[in-house]
């Protein structure tokens, strides 16, 4: 966003960084995995349609894991699931991010000591990058969560850190 | 149209008193009848044909933890019960004559065995898996008496009893918050 705004009608020149090039191209189209698993499920769902639009921002829920540049984990994830979790999150193509959406997928919910059966955090699973708080969080907290992610990935760097 | 008194005296008449143990009508909960854990399938069948009953629809089948046994803590803090009895009560119904009625089994904690009534009422079927699940109570002749709601490698553990505790890691994933 910002980088190619401008209109090509006087056959004008775009110079830029390929690392820009590139970070842009990936935030723009965040394809999601369609992995809902409880209530925030309902609120994604929500911020994919017309109201809240996420498409915009290109998101756009994709079937299979090989297909999505980011996973929202949206819900509860029992230790049934988690394997599962790991599983989807391994099939996807790198770069992969990670949002996780809710109480429950941050660190348990409401589950956090008498719910024998939850995951007290996705993050002991796969890494995760966003975390959106919640019980469920609204579409605006998850879009909000989105910016976050893009601005995560707009500072990006292709050459490996050194330290 | 009968109600719980009437239909325990039936029953009472039809099975005699080895098998159906007791009637209780202790209030606030719902009367019921108490039926032996071995014979609840004949007396299910019963109730299912009988003209004067017509029992159409098991409304519920739910496991309870009596938690009457001896409570005891072990070496690390965690509650221990031994002894006393788990049970499964059965709610039923009849869409027909309009009546409902109570039944409960008692069985003892060790060796929670219960006769399946899924061949009478197919809803029994996962009812059952999941007081399995739940309880560990065992359902005999039941067809597919397996886990229905933990993973299937869980183990000997049952989370609704009393004395649950969270094992320490599943599947190398840290299970306590």
């Amino acid at each position: 966003m910002g980088l190619l705004d401008k209109e090509f009608t006087d056959r004008n020149i775009v110079i830029t960084k390929t690392e820009d090039l590139l970070n842009w191209a990936r935030l723009s189209s965040l394809w999601q995995l369609t992995f809902g698993l409880a209530c925030c499920a309902i609120e994604m769902m929500a911020t994919s349609a017309s109201h809240y639009d996420f498409d915009r921002f290109g998101v756009i829920p994709r079937p299979s894991p090989r297909q999505a540049d980011v996973i929202i984990v949206s819900g509860t994830v029992t230790l049934k699931m988690a394997s599962r979790v790991k599983r989807l999150y391994e099939q996807m193509p790198d770069p992969k991010y990670v949002i996780s959406m809710g109480s429950c997928s941050n660190s348990g919910g409401p589950y956090w000591n008498y719910g024998y059966h939850v995951l007290k955090g996705v993050d002991r699973v796969i890494p995760v990058d966003v975390y959106v708080p919640g019980c469920p969080p609204r579409p605006e907290a998850l879009l909000e969560g989105l910016l976050k992610l893009q601005e995560k990935i707009r500072h990006e760097k292709l050459a490996k850190q050194t330290a | 149209m009968k109600t719980p008194s009437e239909i325990f005296e039936i029953l009472k008449n039809e099975f005699g008193e080895e098998v159906i143990l007791g009637y209780h009508d202790e209030l606030p909960v719902d009367l019921y009848i108490e039926v032996h854990p071995l014979s609840i399938h004949k007396v299910a069948k019963f109730l299912r044909d009988n003209e004067e009953l017509k029992f159409d629809v098991l409304m519920l089948l739910s496991g309870v933890d009596d938690a009457n046994g001896k409570k005891s803590k072990d070496e690390n803090g965690y509650d221990v019960i031994e002894g006393g009895t788990l049970s499964v009560y059965y709610h039923l119904d009849s869409m027909q004559l309009k009546h409902k009625v109570v039944l409960r089994v008692a069985t003892p904690r060790e060796n929670p065995e219960v006769e399946s009534v899924e061949k009478i009422w197919r809803a029994a079927d996962w009812h059952e898996r999941e007081a399995y699940d739940m309880f560990g109570i065992k359902f005999l002749n039941h067809h597919d008496l397996r886990r229905i709601l933990m993973p299937d490698d869980w183990g000997e553990r049952y989370p609704l009893r009393k004395d649950y505790h969270d094992p320490e890691y599943y599947n190398g994933m840290k299970v306590p918050y």
